[in-house]
């Protein structure tokens, strides 16, 4: 300003990345790490209106959580939990260097966290689009049945591709040829550091490609997860324990059609104990409406992180940060921590319960 | 499975639609109730808790106006008293803070406020829990109407008591949400789809009083109003109300469907089968596998009838042999299943028999649906 | 270093080089950083909106005015509540204190040059513009929104309305609000001026902070809430639709988990802004500092505590509502030891009866009812009877107009010398202020007569037995309209034709007086001399700048002895 009086504005030297506004680097550093943090508690609070609808529903409904978690793949999720919980190590190790100021090693393990975010988000479309294929679907519209499900026994193990997973990796493909393309033309061009951005975005969209490719096979390899053909899970969910090897093994059609042989031979007074697919549909359902709501949110989360991280990226590639300077990459350190953490909860509450 | 008679309740269902439809446009509010009587602030007594309900108010209206009168006293006074003349800025030196003071008038008001918590709560329960011998009245709310089945089977669009006969009605709404408010007995309860809400009357005057849908459903909410007539006797009641008459009892509806349903793995005998024996357990508290005991009331029996592996009977464990009837039945046939168990806890197994017996001479087209049903699931017993 | 600053219009008096021209150009509005700018844009902004939704609420009075009117459809009336519900709530009540007068004030009042974060604030104000916009789509677009304000599960699940993009708005609109609670905490935290401890913060940062924790604890569950509404309505998830087996009654749990403390989103920015007027209009020490600070704070937290009041008769169990009651009434306490200890202030005060301490005053009078007749609804027996009547439209609208539209106006006119440079016209400012007092109360007492007699809300046609009613209130909403509009122009004029005025003519003690006004772009053109914001004797009269000046500005001949207040 023109008018300002020099004594005053002399007073403290603005260093490059101080904000007008903050009178020194510790004054902005403490404004951002509160800001992160009172941001993350609107998150969790964000969160927390659907554990408190989970917490309702299981307890009104404890025997459909019981039951329903069988149609989730819990090696799937156990894997996903790895990866989330690697990217965090990566992402420490990436506050870390920045704080030391080594911004290619700050690039690299961003990077890493990036690749495992991406291969999240591939393993999370292998696990929608195999429930989307048989139905599985939230409250209104779910309509389980096998007819869709990968016909595991007549093809053996054949690839089968979904036509909801062609739909989902869209977008991550054209990324991928985009970025790839983006890179070899700016580094030919000269501009060697949007070269490489567009390069690790590349590397980026391909670890997507590389979680479905994984899941996928592991898919194919166990005949659609964990406890083999899909086939069998609806009896499992029905009925009563003692019985539910023999309806594995019955069950090789439409779940109504198999509970009203096996009830056949049961005791005359269990003649009218079966699946009731009203029921079934409904109360089932609304564990799928909040298995939907939930990681889908997430997976939100994890997606907006790619965004965020992806300036960090940029930023160390720019080799912005140093010792007195590393705030943002940990505000993002931290964010990602807080999208591992909502992971951590929600990888026990839906998957494992028992 | 035997169609008929939900059907045939269908029908009931859709009469009373038509003729409560028919005035909903024109509300059934009669001119005498739409005058004011009554206090200055109220409506006139006509429940039980009304006068404890104005009390309360009347005792806050007056602690609040002397509290109101202080605060504005004083605050005019110091207008007054400390009104800056000439511009002169020249406040006087006095205490910032007292801490006794501000203690004071923190503690003193509080004192109030835990006596009018609690005359609000002993009203409240006064209010809320209805004594034994109330009669149910089952009440449907729907877009914008209202229907009233009284335990003899008598249907009607508004809702009639009998003075000094305590009523409950059990109320569960068709779409969305509602709410039963009676004015001149201070009485109000929502009506909430999927569940069972209650409501209990206790009319000590009789007259035409107003009730009124207070919660907002929709374009035609402030038409949902309608009648609350108290009768001087049952027999003025009965004689001097304008029915939309059921072909049956609502708890003979509920032996038909019971029979249909239920009969297979529940007896009324008294003694336990597949499932408990129904006659006795109404009103009673059942042991529930792993978790506390329950009481069997309305919203007990329609989630054993839609939820039956929720709440587990001790003794008929550990897995529910029950099937789920949800999108089988519907909550009508719930009604009136409740009401036949309601029926058979009086105690009068002799005319149930009588009832099968003119049953079996019933109209030819429902027969030969009832007999095999019968005779399908008795034997399995 | 005081005595190296020379007291020049420049730094204390009528700056003619301020943060209005120190740039020009559309652009240097629309993406400035400057909470200055922010603030006026926000002011503009919600004061449209508080002029849509008035025009919608004297449509609804003029319709009510006989008891079977034709003017408006049943669906228009619907339409037309939920939508002066909708926008006042959530585009105008919600941000008005804080996002407008807060982001003008806040920074200075701490002797800094900006929030924490401005960048933050810029997107906030384009949200609330974002969310207003999608509510308002929702008629532009021919849809309507008839569910009410509150949105309940399962009519807003069933109807043809626009709600998805209602409730897109008011999420979107939910998160302006977050990003403004989570600056003007970080700001409070790390921004003082150095030495200004917690307890030499101006009650009105108080009360804005404790605003901020409940914008940033309570609203993003109104964001999660209403998000599963929007994917109800698209997908038929069933969490809240009875008809899979979901629950409406948890839709209102979760609203007023928010709804509630929302309330006092609204009404503790108002109570801070009466502190300083009542303080500053009465030239004393306000009165008991720590109670009020801590009653802003008490009432944040319980406020979280007590929405259940809401469901009094919705069926939950007994012992819940009981519970909810008992502690509806603990929320009574901070609220009424904040109107006593206003009144102790005035005590051998030196009062004054300008514009903004007459809408301190008529704040007192109108809250007090507000509060009182929160008694009559926290009381479980009366509030069966006037739950859901015209009682409780009477309760809320004296809170929420009569407290916060007040206060709002108040602090406007005690701030408006200080953002533009210029005077209204006080007799005039007082007009407006017994019109919109008049008003207020004939438009809303007789409701609680009506609601007592057992009116209920939301009715579009009623009998007639209350028709006598309707048209008192009628008439006071028009009378209230003018008033407000009278306010609104003489703020208008003053700010462009209004006699220019230095930097403190009120003689308030609080950092913002110790700039120029307008201030400069960077707030203060010194460092600003930290001093307790109610030592109002360390304000002295400077004659050629015809203003007051902190001492140690000031020639130190012409200081006068200090007055000490007596501590007990």
């Amino acid at each position: 300003m023109a008018t300002a009086d020099p004594q005053v504005h002399d007073e403290h030297e603005h260093g490059e990345f101080i904000a007008h506004h903050f009178d020194n680097a510790e004054q902005q550093y403490d404004s951002g790490k509160l800001g992160i943090w009172v941001f993350l508690v609107t998150e969790v609070l964000f969160f927390s209106g659907l554990f408190v609808a989970y917490t309702l529903y299981r307890s009104h409904h404890p025997e459909i959580f019981d039951q329903a978690h069988v149609f989730l793949d819990k090696w799937l999720g156990g894997l996903n939990t790895v990866v989330l919980l690697f990217s965090s190590l990566t992402m420490a190790l990436g506050v870390r260097y920045a704080q030391l100021g080594k911004n290619k090693l700050v690039a690299f393990f961003v990077l890493i966290t990036m690749v495992c975010a991406a291969v999240f988000i591939g393993v999370k479309a292998i696990e929608y689009s195999h429930k989307w294929d048989q139905g599985i679907l939230v409250s209104s519209a779910f309509n389980y049945t096998t007819v869709h499900a990968v016909p595991a026994t007549a093809i053996g193990k054949a690839l089968h591709i979904s036509d909801y997973l062609v739909y989902l990796s869209a977008i991550p493909a054209i990324l991928l040829v985009g970025f790839l393309i983006a890179a070899v033309g700016f580094t030919v061009g000269g501009k060697k550091i949007l070269g490489i951005f567009c390069g690790c975005m590349a590397i980026t969209a391909g670890g997507y490609f590389l979680g479905v490719v994984g899941a996928q096979v592991y898919m194919n390899v166990t005949d659609g997860g964990v406890g083999g053909s899909h086939a069998s899970q609806p009896i499992l969910l029905y009925a009563q324990e003692d019985h539910a090897a023999d309806d594995q093994a019955g069950a090789v059609d439409d779940h109504g059609d198999a509970n009203e042989e096996h009830s056949a031979d049961d005791h005359g007074s269990q003649a009218s104990h079966g699946p009731d697919p009203t029921k079934f549909v409904r109360d089932i359902g609304i564990f799928f409406s909040i298995y939907y709501c939930m990681t889908g949110l997430h997976a939100f989360h994890i997606i907006g992180g790619i965004i965020a991280l992806a300036w960090i990226l940029w930023r160390s590639l720019l080799g912005q940060w140093r010792s007195d300077y590393f705030g943002p990459v940990d505000y993002v350190g931290l964010y990602w921590h807080l999208v591992d953490l909502i992971w951590i909860f929600l990888f026990p509450m839906l998957y494992l319960i028992d | 499975m035997m169609p008929q008679i939900p059907m045939l309740l269908a029908q009931i269902d859709e009469k009373v639609r038509e003729l409560t439809s028919a005035n909903a446009h024109d509300t059934p509010v009669p001119d005498e109730a739409m005058v004011h009587e009554g206090s200055y602030w109220f409506p006139r007594v006509a429940s039980s808790y009304a006068s404890d309900v104005d009390f309360l108010f009347m005792a806050i209206f007056w602690i609040s106006a002397v509290f109101f009168a202080i605060i504005v006293g004083v605050m005019i006074y110091f207008c007054i008293r400390y009104r800056r003349i000439g511009g002169k800025i020249e406040p006087q030196p006095s205490a910032s803070h007292n801490t006794t003071i501000e203690i004071l008038w923190s503690v003193l008001p509080s004192i109030l406020l835990v006596w009018i918590f609690y005359v609000g709560a002993v009203g409240f329960f006064e209010m809320r829990i209805s004594p034994e011998d109330a009669e149910d009245i089952q009440v449907t709310a729907r877009k914008w109407n209202w229907s009233f089945t009284y335990p003899d089977g008598d249907i009607s669009s508004e809702l009639h008591l009998v003075r000094d006969k305590p009523a409950r009605l059990v109320m569960r709404s068709d779409d969305v949400l509602h709410s039963m408010y009676i004015p001149a007995f201070r009485q109000k309860m929502d009506v909430v789809p999927g569940r069972y809400t209650y409501a209990f009357l206790m009319p000590i005057l009789d007259g035409k009083f107003r009730l009124a849908c207070t919660e907002y459903c929709g374009e035609e909410h402030s038409k949902m109003r309608t009648m609350c007539q108290v009768h001087i006797s049952e027999k003025d009641r009965k004689e001097n109300t304008q029915w939309i008459t059921a072909d049956h009892k609502p708890w003979e509806n509920g032996e038909r469907l019971y029979k249909i349903n239920c009969s297979g793995c529940h007896k009324v005998d008294g003694t336990p089968a597949t499932g408990p024996a129904l006659n006795t357990i109404w009103g009673e508290p059942e042991n529930l596998i792993g978790k506390a005991p329950r009481l069997v009331d309305h919203n007990y029996v329609r989630e054993s009838i839609l939820y039956p592996d929720r709440d587990i009977v001790e003794g008929y464990g550990p897995v529910s042999k029950m099937n789920s009837f949800q999108g089988k039945i519907s909550d009508k046939d719930i009604d009136y299943l409740i009401t036949y168990m309601q029926y058979l806890k009086t105690g009068e197994v002799v005319e149930l028999k009588d009832e099968n017996a003119t049953d079996a001479a019933a109209p030819p087209a429902e027969e030969p649906a009832q007999a095999p049903a019968e005779a399908g699931t008795g034997e399995n017993n | 270093m005081g005595t190296t600053i020379k007291a020049t219009p420049e730094i204390f008096g009528h700056a003619e080089n301020n943060f209005f021209n120190a740039s020009s150009g559309w652009k240097s509005w629309a993406f400035t950083l400057d909470h200055k700018r922010i603030g006026i844009m926000y002011l503009i902004g919600v004061t449209t909106a508080l002029f849509l939704a008035g025009v919608f609420a004297l449509v609804l009075r003029s319709h009510l005015w006989i008891a079977n009117s034709e003017m408006l459809t049943p669906a228009m009336y619907n339409q037309m509540f939920t939508l002066h519900g909708a926008v006042m709530v959530f585009a105008f009540i919600i941000p008005s204190i804080p996002a407008a007068l807060g982001n003008m004030v806040l920074p200075m009042m701490l002797g800094a040059k900006d929030v924490a974060f401005p960048r933050l604030n810029l997107m906030s104000f384009y949200l609330w513009v974002i969310g207003t916009g999608c509510l308002l789509y929702a008629i532009l677009a021919g849809y309507g929104l008839d569910t009410g304000w509150t949105f309940y599960t399962p009519y807003s699940i069933e109807t043809e309305s626009g709600v998805i993009y209602a409730t897109a708005g008011a999420f979107v609109l939910g998160f302006s609000s977050i990003f403004t609670g989570i600056n003007f905490l970080v700001t409070v935290n790390t921004m003082r001026l150095p030495g200004q401890g917690w307890f030499k913060l101006p009650l009105f940062i108080w009360s804005l902070y404790a605003t901020a924790i409940i914008q940033i604890l309570a609203t993003p569950v109104l964001g999660i809430t209403l998000l599963l509404l929007i994917s109800e309505r698209l997908m038929s998830i069933g969490i809240f639709d009875p008809r899979y087996g979901g629950d409406p009654v948890l839709f209102q749990h979760f609203f007023w988990f928010y709804s509630h403390p929302a309330v006092y989103i609204m009404i503790l920015p108002a109570m801070g802004v009466i502190s300083e007027l009542i303080a500053v209009y009465s030239q004393k020490r306000i009165f008991g500092y720590s109670f009020i600070a801590f009653s802003s704070v008490a009432i944040a937290l319980l406020g979280f505590l007590v929405w259940g009041h809401h469901l009094f008769t919705s069926g939950q169990s007994l012992v819940v509502t009981l519970i909810f009651s008992a502690i509806t009434f603990s929320v009574a306490i901070p609220s009424a030891v904040k109107v006593f200890n206003w009144l102790a202030t005035m005590y051998k005060g030196s009062i004054l009866l300008a514009t903004p301490m007459c809408y301190a005053l008529s704040f007192i009078f109108l809250f007090g009812i507000g509060g009182l007749t929160g008694l009559f609804l926290g009381a479980l027996s009366t509030d069966i009877h006037l739950h859901d009547t015209y009682f409780v439209v009477a309760h809320f609208h004296f809170v929420m107009v009569g407290g916060t539209l007040t206060a709002l106006l108040g602090g406007l006119f005690h701030w408006w010398p200080k953002m533009f440079g210029r005077m209204y016209n006080d007799m005039l400012g007082r007009v407006g202020c017994f019109l919109v007092f008049t008003g207020f109360n004939l438009t809303f007492f007789p409701q609680f007569v009506m609601g007592s007699r057992g009116m209920p809300r939301r009715y579009a046609t009623y009998d007639p037995e209350y028709q006598i009613f309707h048209q008192w209130s009628t008439i006071g909403a028009f009378l209230l309209g003018i008033g407000i509009l009278l306010a609104f122009a003489v703020l208008v004029y003053a700010a462009f034709k209004g006699p220019k005025v230095g930097g403190n003519p009120f003689k308030a003690a609080s950092l913002e007086w110790q700039s120029s006004s307008p201030p400069d772009f960077h707030n203060f053109l010194h460092k600003p001399v930290m001093t307790d914001p109610y030592d109002f004797d360390a304000m002295v009269y400077d004659e050629d700048l015809d203003t007051y000046i902190h001492r140690e500005f000031a020639d130190p001949a012409k200081v006068p002895p200090r007055v000490e207040p007596i501590h007990h």
